[in-house]
Order: structure tokens, then C-alpha cells, then sequence
């Protein structure tokens, strides 16, 4: 017993105030990009051409905030001529092609139907269904149970089934040999349902792009109504994503 | 041992260098060396000449290649010498349509169409989405049921399918089906620009992306003849001993969670969170993606990231500590984790079990000390004390992993005054008609990548291998006879991959 409570005088009280005060990453986070207009047209070139996700439109200057991994390695060259990433955890969007983006996200809670706030907004269950990946995203989604984070204080909880639940969130490529479970599940879930793509890999095909063994991208299978980029999501952007989005008063 | 080429972890070797036997020859050979105590860390088949051949990787104390040339099918060798082939064979037959006859247990790995579009092993039509016509084991009698789980768990992970033959409680057998995961990894890695190399092997499994990248680029750096720093060097070995330390944290507290108590499960979780963190200070990312190039880091660690380390592991090392004390110490934690989902020590030698599952049941295999890279020719090895092969002797293993790699990085940030420079990917020209391997210790064990490259420079095989490869049988093995209850245990004291197995 006393061991239990020496315990916990050491653990002290670790729950986050964000969302009601602002919340500082480290500065080697990479989130938003602030893409620079001015660059050499030569640098954007060189940018797209060691981009790994081929997530760079060097003519329009916009990055793919889809397919792009955060990799940070279009941010070296050239001291960050063309672009360098903001400490900003929002990107959530609701639709596919706003993260096209040339570094300016339209803001999720003007957005957001609000029917989606009037049906949810104070209660959203959601099955989490890994469909492929690598886990990272799923590891990153768990810890929103941790203390730290402790979604369930804004109502929000991932269920066990799929018929307790309002909504999919998926994470992975949706490799072939997940297709049928994903689209069971989805239907097991009773309408109106709304549908999560989070991470790169169920946005794009992530890393795997290209290959023949994945669905690459959930919206080619299911109509989804909000998107979370990141390779993982910091649990952070999932976060106020799902607040910005679901809730009343985030 | 003529038969066998002697070869050192990440060595380049000529492929014509490769000792080529007929089948009955590599038979023997192989078979020998696994009944002296050898252990096999590769074994698959790839296409050279119009011809098929199957390259084995082999270790006692040091590390052995051989292959050989074979028509349509084999005559298997888990039949013949050990179990330790089972698995591998069965993905022979999977990626290349050749057949290892009699193989006791010749069933599916993950569930696709194999590489060389000859008619399938299994008789299955890939056309169609996963069918379930797989041939599961069935007890039949009075009493008996099936349990069957997934592949949508009820939490959040991956999935996977589990068949459990019960007579009541207790569990007969358990069979794991795998390849919902299947992303078509390996066949990815050979037709890619090598720039997307590092960024796919993270994705292998995200919880060791530390581990795999390393093979991968380690690999990339001798084929490309590309030398890294000692500085960089030593980021990258604490990189990988702070994966294993978040993760083994979190088992810790995933394991508590499951016994039911709760506050060491909630600090483990949050402490977790402070070693992905610490990864984030180093690279941006909180598994440490992008952080491992070839040639070296992508970011610099100055005193700013070094000093952030040292001042976070001297806060949490006592948290560690005595969450670990009030975990360990509780009996009815001892109740439940002592003799619970035992592996003896001569199953785990059959299997060839590694990681903290091997060293549970007392096999001291440790990559780092055995075929030690990076900073591991200069550190202190690791070895424990307890090694029952039960829950708690693989969940004591974790603590005393890490502790001994909170004691590593502290002697590497001793090291690390000097700033360590950051690289650029660059164009690589990979040395033609090579072949290379790569072995580090990741956290659930040893991790291994080859490398065939062909006359043209280009990668024409890329294997992998996670450790869960093997294991995944040691836990199938831990659940018999004991009570279905005592699953969830089981299976967080292993906690295996399904990416890093289904590739
Ligand atoms: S950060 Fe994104 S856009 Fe930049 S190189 Fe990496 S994947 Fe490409
Ligand atoms: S998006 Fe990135 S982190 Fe998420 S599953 Fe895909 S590879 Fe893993």
C-alpha cells in the first residue's frame, strides 16, 4: 500500500489543459509547412526531385500534405528555401484536395458540417480499424487514452464494436487482405456514420504507394469526411481534428 | 565446413563467392549445423540463371552462408531436420511456388500470389479477396469448441486471426493466421528509387523503425561503399536503445493493465510517452522516423538534444525504478505472471526463439554482443538472471533491458561532446552482383536484412526478416494447456509484430 501511494505522489498530476491552453512541441517537430513563394524555381526542382513521396508540385509550389511523411528532408536543402515546417499540430481537413496545399489549411471548425457537431458533439464512439501500415498510427491513436491526453473527458471513445460505434477510423493502406474486413466493419456500424482517414498510409497509400498488395487510399472504397495527415498523426493533431470537428464547444 | 562461406554482419560478398551445393549436399550441411546448436537468420529463395536457388543464412558464434539449386519442389527440411525450417519453408512455397515436400504444416504465410506466376502451392485464386479457405487444425470430442478472434480485435491494434481448440478452459492448441497486413514489401523494395529505401523499411513496423531502418541503411552504406561517422554512430545506437526502452515500457504497462492493475499501467503509459518524445527531440518524430540515413543522421545532436536526454533519463530513471518495484513486488501480480505461458528452454532452442522471448528461457543470444554494429564493439553486453520462460521471466527481462539501456545511453551522451554532424540522402551506385547482410538486435530481437544486387547495380532481392518470424510459434506454444483467460498475458509477454511479419 505504501509503495501504491509513493507511487502516486511521484506521478503527480499529468493530465494536458490543451485544448483551454496552448501547447508547445519541440521545435524539431515538423508540422504545417510554411512554404517560402519566392524560392529559386531550381531549389523547388531540386526539392521535388529528393522528395521520397513524390509529394511535391514543384510548378504550382504546393506540397501534398497527403502523401507527404513529415520526413523533413525537403526542408535541408538549401537552408529551407523553400519550405520549412511550423510547430502547428492542426491539419486536419474534410476534404482530400485541401491538403494540396501551398502551406494555408481552410480552418476545420468553420468547415466542419454542423450537423456532424448537433449529432456527435457531445457523445462520438469510434472503431478503430488497422487496415495495414506499419502500427505507428495505431500506437499513436492509443495514447490518447493515456493520461496525458485523456480524450474520453471530451466524450470521445473508441469502441470495441462496430454496431456501439458512429464512426470508422481507419488506419493503413488498406492492404487487399484487409479490404473485406474494413467494409464488414463499416457496415456493422448504424447509420448516419462518418468515416476517419488518419495517416498518410489511408490517405495515399503512405510509404507503400505503388504497390500492387494495397488499396492505396481509403477514399476509393469508402466516403470519408475527415482526413488527418501525418506519418504518424501526432496525437495532438488528432486531437483537435476530432474536437474541431465533432465537438460543440472544443 | 567447406560447404559454408564464413561471413561478418554487414560484410560485402561477392555472389559467384557463394558456396553453390546440389540439394542433397545443402541438405546435410545445413542439417548438421543446426543439430551442433546453430540457428538459421535467413532462409528464402530468389531466381539467378533461370534457375531457382534457396540462400540460407546461418549462425552459431558466427555467421554462414550457403545455397543451392532446385527445381519444382524439395524435400523438406522441417520434416526432416528441425522446426526451426518450418516457417521459412512455408514462405518459399508462398513467394516462389516451389514446393518443400512432406512439410508437416505446408499452409499459407500472408496470403498472396507468389513471385513467379507459376500455378499456386496452396491452389488458391488470388483474383478473389481473402477467402478464410484456409485449413485451420480442428480437435474434435465431446467438449471440445473453437474460439475464434479477429482479424478486428476489440482494441486498437492490428489484426490478425486467432483459432484456440479448447476442452472448456483449458487450450489445446492455438493456431495464428497472418497476411491481413500484407503490403507487398519485400517485391516494393526492388522496383523503387533508392530514395524511398529508408522511408518504406520504417514503415516494416512502426514500433521498430529504429531497428529496421538501420539494417536497410547499413546495408545501402556498405553496398554503396559509404562511411559514417563515430558521431553519428553513436546517435544511432541510442536511437535504438530508447525504441526498446519506450516499448518495453509500454509492455510493462499493457501487462499491468492486464492483471488489473491499474497504476502502473497508467505511469508506464505516460513514461512511455516521455522516451518517443525524446526520440522527437532528435529527429522530429516521435518513432524516430527520418532520423537514420545512409552515411549517417539526418539531424544534427548538439548540446541543446544531449543535454535534453540526460536531464530526462536522470528525472525518470527512480520513476522507472519504482513503478517497476510496485509492479513486481505485488503478489497478485506474481500470482498471475509466475508459471503462467510457459516455454521451456529446449522448446525455445527447437523453435530458435530470440529477443527477450529466447532470453526468457534462457537462450543468451544477444545481436549486439554476438554480431555487435555501431557503438556495441565498446559497450557492456547484457545478460539475465531470471529465465523460467514464463510471463514474468519475459516481463522481468524488459526491466533489466531497461535499466542496462538507460546505462548505455548515459555512457554514450559521456561520448558525445562533439557535435554530430548531420548528412543529405544522396546518389548511391551499389556495388554490382553483391550480397550483403545485415543484423542488429531491435528490441523484440534479431532483425535481419539481404541484399542481392545484380549485374546492373539494382537490388533484385530484398528479405527481411522481424524477429516475431520466429516467435510468433513460441507464443502458439506458450498457450498449451493452459486456460484461454490467460491469453491476453501471453500474448502482451511476447507482443509480436503482424506488420513486421506480414511485410
Ligand atoms: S517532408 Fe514531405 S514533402 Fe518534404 S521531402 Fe519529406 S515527404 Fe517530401
Ligand atoms: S501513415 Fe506512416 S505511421 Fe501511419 S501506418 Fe502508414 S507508415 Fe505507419
Amino acid at each position: 500500500m505504501l509503495k501504491i501511494i509513493r507511487n502516486r505522489i511521484e506521478q503527480g498530476y499529468r493530465t494536458s489543459s490543451y485544448p483551454k491552453e496552448p501547447i508547445d512541441l519541440y521545435h524539431r517537430y515538423r508540422g504545417l509547412p510554411i512554404i517560402h513563394h519566392t524560392c529559386d524555381p531550381a531549389i523547388v526542382k531540386q526539392c521535388a526531385e529528393i522528395c521520397p513521396q513524390d509529394a511535391i508540385l514543384s510548378a504550382e509550389y504546393k506540397i501534398d500534405l497527403g502523401k507527404c511523411t513529415f520526413c523533413g528532408r525537403c526542408e535541408e536543402i538549401a537552408d529551407g528555401a523553400f519550405v520549412t515546417f511550423s510547430q502547428d499540430f492542426a491539419m486536419g481537413t474534410e476534404s482530400r484536395e485541401a491538403l494540396i496545399c501551398d502551406g494555408f489549411l481552410p480552418k476545420l471548425a468553420e468547415h466542419s458540417k454542423q450537423h456532424f457537431k448537433k449529432l456527435f458533439g457531445r457523445s462520438l464512439q469510434l472503431r478503430q480499424v488497422s487496415a495495414g501500415g506499419c502500427n505507428a498510427c495505431e500506437a499513436d491513436t492509443n495514447v490518447l487514452n493515456t493520461p496525458f491526453f485523456d480524450l474520453s473527458r471530451f466524450g470521445i471513445d473508441f469502441v470495441a464494436s462496430p454496431r456501439h460505434a458512429d464512426g470508422l477510423h481507419v488506419t493503413g493502406p488498406v492492404s487487399r487482405n484487409m479490404k473485406t474486413a474494413l467494409l464488414a466493419t463499416y457496415e456493422a456500424i448504424p447509420t448516419p456514420k462518418i468515416v476517419i482517414a488518419s495517416g498518410a498510409c489511408s490517405i495515399s497509400g503512405g510509404p507503400f504507394f505503388d504497390s500492387t498488395e494495397i488499396t492505396g487510399g481509403l477514399e476509393k472504397i469508402l466516403p470519408v469526411d475527415l482526413y488527418i495527415p501525418g506519418c504518424p498523426p501526432h496525437p495532438l493533431s488528432t486531437l483537435h481534428a476530432l474536437l474541431q470537428f465533432f465537438t460543440k464547444t472544443p | 565446413m567447406a560447404n559454408l562461406l564464413q561471413i561478418h554482419n554487414g560484410e560485402v560478398v561477392k555472389r559467384s563467392a557463394i558456396p553453390l551445393l546440389s540439394f542433397p549436399e545443402f541438405a546435410e550441411v545445413l542439417t548438421d549445423f543446426i543439430n551442433r546448436n546453430g540457428f538459421i537468420v535467413q532462409f528464402f529463395a530468389y531466381p539467378q540463371n533461370r534457375e531457382n536457388r534457396l540462400l540460407a543464412v546461418l549462425r552459431n558464434k558466427q555467421l554462414y552462408i550457403t545455397s543451392c539449386t532446385v527445381k519444382e519442389s524439395f524435400d523438406s527440411l522441417t520434416a526432416s531436420a528441425s522446426e526451426k525450417f518450418h516457417m521459412f519453408e512455408r514462405e518459399i512455397a508462398e513467394q516462389y511456388g516451389i514446393t518443400p515436400k512432406n512439410h508437416p504444416w505446408l499452409k499459407m504465410v500472408r496470403y498472396h500470389a507468389n513471385y513467379r506466376n507459376v500455378p499456386d502451392v496452396f491452389g488458391n485464386d488470388y483474383a478473389v479477396d481473402i477467402p478464410g479457405e484456409y485449413p485451420y487444425y480442428e480437435v474434435e470430442g465431446d467438449g471440445i469448441h473453437e474460439v475464434a478472434v479477429g482479424p478486428v480485435h476489440a482494441g486498437i491494434i492490428e489484426p490478425g486471426h486467432f483459432r484456440f481448440q479448447c476442452a472448456g478452459e483449458e487450450v489445446f492448441s492455438l493456431e495464428i493466421q497472418h497476411g491481413y497486413q500484407h503490403r507487398g514489401i519485400e517485391k516494393l523494395l526492388t522496383r523503387v528509387p533508392l530514395k524511398r529505401l529508408p522511408i518504406i523499411c520504417e514503415g516494416i513496423a512502426g514500433d521498430t523503425s529504429i531497428g529496421h531502418n538501420l539494417c536497410c541503411c547499413q546495408a545501402l552504406e556498405a553496398l554503396g561503399n559509404l562511411s559514417v561517422s563515430p558521431e553519428a554512430t553513436i546517435v544511432r545506437t541510442m536511437a535504438l536503445e530508447l525504441e526498446r526502452i519506450a516499448n518495453h515500457i509500454g509492455d510493462l504497462g499493457a501487462l499491468s493493465g492486464d492483471v488489473a492493475f491499474n497504476p502502473p499501467a497508467a505511469y508506464f503509459g505516460r513514461i512511455r510517452g516521455e522516451f518517443l518524445n525524446l526520440l522527437l527531440i532528435l529527429c522530429g518524430n516521435r518513432f524516430g522516423k527520418s532520423l537514420i540515413l545512409p552515411g549517417g543522421i539526418s539531424k544534427s545532436m548538439n548540446r541543446e538534444q544531449s543535454g535534453i536526454i540526460k536531464n530526462k533519463l536522470r528525472e525518470l530513471e527512480p520513476e522507472i525504478r519504482h513503478v517497476c518495484d510496485l509492479l513486481f513486488s505485488a503478489h497478485t501480480v506474481q500470482a498471475r505472471f509466475e508459471q503462467t505461458g510457459t516455454v521451456s528452454r529446449e522448446i525455445a532452442a527447437r523453435l530458435g526463439l530470440v529477443g527477450y522471448s529466447g532470453k526468457a528461457s534462457g537462450l543468451d543470444y544477444d545481436a549486439r554482443v554476438f554480431f555487435p554494429t555501431e557503438s556495441y564493439f565498446s559497450l557492456e553486453g547484457y545478460r539475465n538472471e531470471i529465465t523460467n520462460g514464463d510471463v514474468n521471466s519475459r516481463a522481468w527481462v524488459r526491466r533489466e533491458e531497461i535499466m542496462h539501456s538507460i546505462h548505455l545511453i548515459n555512457t554514450l551522451l559521456k561520448r558525445s561532446e562533439e557535435l554530430c554532424p548531420k548528412t543529405t540522402m544522396t546518389k548511391i551506385s551499389l556495388e554490382p552482383d553483391a550480397c550483403i547482410v545485415t543484423i542488429n538486435e531491435g528490441w523484440r530481437g534479431e532483425i535481419s536484412h539481404c541484399l542481392l544486387t545484380d549485374n546492373s547495380r539494382k537490388i533484385e532481392r530484398y528479405k527481411i526478416k522481424d524477429p516475431s518470424f520466429h516467435n510468433w510459434t513460441g507464443l502458439a506454444m506458450s498457450l498449451r494447456n493452459q486456460e484461454i483467460s490467460d491469453f491476453p498475458l501471453c500474448n502482451k509477454s511476447f507482443n509480436l509484430s503482424y506488420c513486421g511479419f506480414d511485410l
